[in-house]
């Protein structure tokens, strides 16, 4: 079992003429994803990768029946992209793209508000059913199916951990790069309702960092409402207050945002702390066994 | 806004005494560092500018390191009523803009924000209406204001709302926004955050830059295409990717090491973006040993490797160099390192690299 994405689901690409999106989409497509079509405006047509290639995603959900969308259009043009894709009918958004601004992005998310399009990240590694399918650009050999589920803000680090997991024989269930930005579609709090609710995810692994209160709203959460194990790691601890550590979203503002308050917010709700990625397998191991008895 | 004495003494002969002389850095908490001054004669505005212009100062928010005030902004000292402190900021949770007044003008807002909560007013912004003239007026109520004292109040916050949208900027603040004896109200100081992603769209955002206000090797970082932030350690650090980057400076601080900077060199590091990056952290001479942490991913470590070794020949390597490296074809990747005939400490995994590191440096 897994959260929003499964092996029959038709995923088109967005800017698939470009170099990125043209690489990624043989990625996914040798990984098993079902790549049914690409976008890419003037160039209706053509192919890239033995998959089409249409003008418009309306055409795109017409003509192949997308239901996802992976885009890797450049920042200028990717709020067009995301609205266009949300307007054919796209129900799964997954933006890839960096950089794009944060008024931008708020536009994006209060026009989507209350909507039934899932966007995930911008700036995001994306989304991967291990065994399945993946939409993004995580490479496919770390994983393998199982019951952890894995949110995180970031890319590398998420890799880190899932290969940790992968090589003490803990499947996973779904991962999700939510990704690194300030304003982004889906928080933790999505992720962890929908596995919740997942029967095929026993545990949760969350990966924060420094800035925002999305971790601390999330603890929040886990403590009301989520009944199954969690095991955290928030990156950030040693930087500095007030500089942007690579990711536009990573910053400690004023007493906001610290890595120790958000680690204390996730402890006090029960939610295992690992202080270091190759704990986290053990953490999960433990909660998994506690859980059972 | 001057950046000599004689124009100093021009503008406040303009303007008329008495005059306040602000030092312009990028950062506030300039009145507590003492670069916030009043002038009652050209004499003193003249002593004053002279000994501020080039002075380095050190506030609460430069992060310890000092800046050198370049520029002085002079303007009118005029009876003052009150000060009142503006901004607006996004609200990361609700993903808008929310708009903050406070009673509590010419002091950080920060400090309010922890002594005394209750003396700002925050008014959230939805980004398709903009600010309302009725917010405008419960802001005016929420103060203790007359309503008309509040129209008086309004050009400013529509103002200032109006300038963070137009230069799609993080952060505005009006600090102090003063009313005046005359009842008008005035911007007296201002700070303006841009987003640095709208920055990179847009050119006349980007012909604002003043590279004298940054470090000059983040700055060449930042032209390669690296985030490069520096830091008060030894352990010259590069890795791929902002969360495993951090992550790593942790571990090397939590094993009782000191990092020198962050690095990313991005998800997918390039042959020629590890060149640069080595020579940015070899460029540092605080720097004692190297520490290099690639999680390869859909890069082949080989490539990877390959970078390494020409960086590491083009720049020299005057300190040890530890290299964990992991991904596609990573037997491959350690193999080339090995091979190279350089003097690399090749480890398995984080806690070994940081182990070794420790060794090295004992």
């Amino acid at each position: 079992m897994s959260i929003w994405l499964k092996d029959d689901t038709r995923v088109l690409c967005q800017g698939v003429t470009g170099e990125a999106g043209a690489f990624h989409t043989k990625l996914c497509k040798e990984y098993g994803t079902r790549m049914v079509a690409g976008v890419s405006p003037g160039k209706g047509g053509q192919s890239v990768e033995e998959v089409r290639v249409f003008d418009t995603c309306e055409e795109a959900v017409l003509k192949a029946g997308a239901e996802a969308s992976m885009i890797f259009v450049p920042a200028r043009f990717a709020k067009d992209a995301i609205l266009e894709a949300a307007h054919a009918g796209i129900r799964l958004i997954v933006c890839i793209t960096e950089g794009i601004p944060t008024w931008e992005m708020v536009e994006v998310k209060h026009h989507l508000k209350g909507g039934e399009v899932r966007l995930i990240g911008p700036n995001c590694p994306g989304i991967i059913t291990p065994g399945e399918s993946k939409i993004g650009i995580m490479p496919g050999y770390i994983h393998r199916p199982g019951e952890v589920g894995v949110i995180s803000r970031s890319g590398t680090l998420t890799y880190e951990v899932v290969y940790a997991l992968t090589q003490a024989g803990l499947g996973q269930s779904t991962c999700i790069g939510i990704g690194g930005d300030p304003v982004i579609g889906t928080s933790f709090i999505d992720c962890l309702e929908a596995f919740g609710r997942d029967e095929g995810t026993r545990a949760v692994v969350m990966i924060g960092e420094i800035g925002g209160l999305d971790e601390e709203s999330a603890a929040a959460y886990i403590r009301s409402e989520f009944y199954k194990p969690v095991v955290g790691f928030i990156a950030g601890r040693c930087a500095p207050k007030g500089r942007r550590m690579g990711h536009a979203g990573a910053i400690v503002s004023g007493s906001q945002g610290t890595a120790d308050a958000k680690i204390e917010a996730l402890r006090s709700a029960g939610v295992k702390v690992a202080d270091y990625p190759w704990e986290i397998p053990g953490l999960v191991k433990e909660s998994l066994h506690v859980q059972k008895r | 806004m001057v950046d000599s004495v004689q124009d100093a003494a021009r503008v406040g002969g303009e303007l008329g005494y008495p005059v306040m002389v602000k030092i312009q850095i990028h950062a506030g908490g300039r009145g507590k560092a003492g670069g916030i001054k009043k002038a009652d004669n050209e004499s003193t505005l003249r002593r004053l500018a002279q000994e501020f212009l080039g002075r380095s100062f050190v506030t609460a928010q430069t992060g310890g390191e000092a800046k050198t005030a370049r520029r002085l902004l002079i303007e009118r000292s005029s009876p003052i009523n009150k000060e009142y402190y503006a901004g607006i900021t996004y609200e990361r949770k609700s993903a808008r803009p929310v708009l903050l007044v406070s009673s509590e003008g010419g002091v950080e807002i920060e400090e309010v924000a922890r002594k005394d909560p209750g003396k700002i007013v925050s008014v959230p912004i939805d980004p398709f209406l903009g600010l309302l003239p009725h917010q405008g007026r419960s802001i005016t109520q929420a103060l203790g204001m007359t309503q008309a004292k509040g129209g008086r109040l309004w050009p400013a916050l529509a103002g200032m709302y109006q300038a963070f949208v137009s230069a799609g900027a993080s952060t505005v603040e009006i600090n102090p926004l003063a009313e005046m004896g005359s009842g008008e109200f005035l911007a007296l100081d201002a700070k303006v955050v841009l987003d640095d992603n709208q920055v990179a769209l847009r050119p006349e955002l980007q012909a604002l830059n003043d590279p004298q206000e940054e470090d000059p090797m983040e700055l060449k970082a930042k032209r390669h295409g690296l985030s490069y932030v520096k830091m008060d350690g030894t352990i010259g650090c590069m890795v791929n990717g902002a969360g495993l980057a951090m992550a790593t400076l942790d571990i090397i601080t939590l094993y009782g090491l000191k990092p020198a900077n962050f690095l990313d060199v991005g998800g997918s590091a390039s042959a020629e973006q590890i060149q640069e990056a080595f020579q940015i952290i070899l460029g540092d001479q605080r720097v004692g040993a190297v520490f290099v942490n690639i999680f390869g991913g859909i890069m082949r470590c080989e490539r990877i490797a390959e970078g390494i070794i020409q960086a590491v020949r083009k720049a020299g390597l005057r300190v040890p160099l530890v290299v964990r490296l992991e991904g596609t074809h990573v037997e491959l990747g350690r193999r080339l390192l090995q091979e190279s005939g350089l003097a690399i400490v090749m480890a398995q995994g984080i806690e070994d690299g940081v182990k070794k590191l420790k060794e090295i440096l004992k």
